[in-house]
């Protein structure tokens, strides 16, 4: 069929715009492409997630934890009864700030085991200012944070070691602190106190 | 004057109109359309997915004190945000509500080891690159893309996620920063010398630099 050149013209023209319509198209294929989100699913694995498990004893580069005391609280099985790095300030304001968003659910703001989670049926920790718990060393603490203890579920999954062990110091501050008597205030600090 | 094309005066008037209507009626249909795809309905804000569980964050966050971070433990850290594990549902629902049929899809995704499908309130499309951790750790809060969502029995969209949302914060980088340590708190008061404070943050968080720009093209589509 014969077209008259201006008909053609015309003609090329309503496709065009036609085309344009169709470009509306394009975009979902830009909005999700051929590529995996973090924990999408997937018909390609057989358990169905996208985000692969890390294989049994997998190491990571430059994680290969041979510092047995950093990683595990022991030493030869034993609970250690020193830090494996420096208590700073730091470390305990990241302590509290971590333990305030971990354990106080349970353990409470000030350690007594009388958390929210506990008034609402939980199994209600121990005291961390019961003389056992006074006297247990910093791996003992670090051990039942990173396996879990009794009711506890592991913590080791969503709280790295250097906060692991900040947590731990803070929970010594604050057994310190739950039981210390008018003359271990610093002389400069009384007058705070005695203000509040 | 205009010409009379048809016999009876009124014809043409009708015709007229008719044209009118034609051609006004697409550019009006477009311009509708265009509207419509650009609203925040159709970027399905407010609108609450329906979910394999009735997760209230008003009761966990509200109700019982829960911070963000108990459950959301990659937001400092990572590019994506994540979903809470199920093994983190169950630490404290192995003993709480531990019956309830609501909770059974949990429990069983646990004892199955299957993966529990919850729907995506926040999807950005792929052609975006987005850092959750960046806009924690420069002072963005969660309740400013996320909303009050400590007041949320279902979560909901808070923002459209439209190119203009990103840019307008971008562009005004100081209205929705505060400080670091005030991030997560979903009740921050701010203080008298606001102006000020934001002012100061933006340059010690070090939003702007020299290299670049945070409203180039290339910050997001790279």
């Amino acid at each position: 069929m014969q077209l008259k050149p201006q008909l053609s013209k015309l003609f090329k023209f309503c496709a065009l715009v036609c085309l344009l319509f169709v470009m509306t198209g394009c975009r979902f294929n830009m909005r999700d492409q051929p590529r995996y989100e973090a924990l999408e699913g997937s018909a390609f694995f057989e358990d169905g997630r996208a985000s692969r498990q890390m294989i049994e004893d997998t190491v990571a580069r430059d994680n290969l934890r041979t510092d047995e005391h950093f990683y595990t609280g022991q030493i030869d099985g034993v609970p250690v009864e020193t830090f494996p790095f420096p208590v700073t300030k730091e470390v305990l304001t990241r302590g509290q700030q971590r333990f305030d968003i971990f354990c106080a659910p349970c353990h409470g703001r000030i350690g007594d085991g009388n958390g929210m989670i506990v008034q609402r049926g939980f199994k209600q920790p121990f005291s961390f200012h019961i003389d056992r718990l006074r006297d247990a060393s910093p791996g003992y603490f670090y051990g039942a944070i990173t396996n879990g203890f009794g009711a506890m579920p592991i913590y080791a999954t969503r709280i790295p070691p250097e906060d692991r062990w900040a947590i731990v110091a803070y929970i010594k501050a604050l057994q310190l602190s739950q039981n210390a008597a008018l003359a271990d205030v610093p002389e400069t600090e009384l007058e705070n106190l005695e203000n509040q | 004057m205009s010409r009379q094309v048809f016999l009876h005066p009124i014809a043409n008037t009708i015709a007229k109109l008719l044209i009118l209507g034609i051609v006004g009626g697409a550019v009006g249909l477009t311009v509708f359309s265009m509207l419509v795809a650009r609203s925040p309905l159709m970027a399905q804000v407010d609108i609450a997915p329906v979910q394999p569980v009735p997760f209230s964050h008003e009761h966990h966050v509200d109700g019982l004190g829960l911070v963000c971070r108990y459950c959301h433990v990659y937001v400092e850290d990572s590019a994506f945000a994540g979903v809470p594990q199920t093994e983190i549902c169950v630490g404290c629902h192995s003993q709480v509500w531990a019956d309830s049929p609501t909770l059974a899809p949990v429990l069983d995704s646990y004892k199955a080891n299957e993966s529990l499908e919850w729907n995506r309130v926040y999807d950005l499309p792929d052609y975006v690159y987005f850092n959750h951790s960046i806009h924690i750790n420069k002072g963005v809060a969660c309740v400013s893309c996320h909303g009050q969502v400590n007041e949320m029995p279902i979560v909901r969209k808070q923002s459209t996620l439209h190119m203009d949302w990103c840019l307008d914060c971008h562009r005004n980088r100081e209205d929705n920063i505060r400080p670091r340590s005030e991030v997560f708190d979903m009740h921050w008061e701010a203080p008298e010398d606001l102006e000020a404070l934001r002012q100061r943050l933006v340059e010690d968080y070090h939003v702007d630099v020299e290299q670049f720009n945070i409203t180039d093209c290339s910050i997001c589509h790279r």
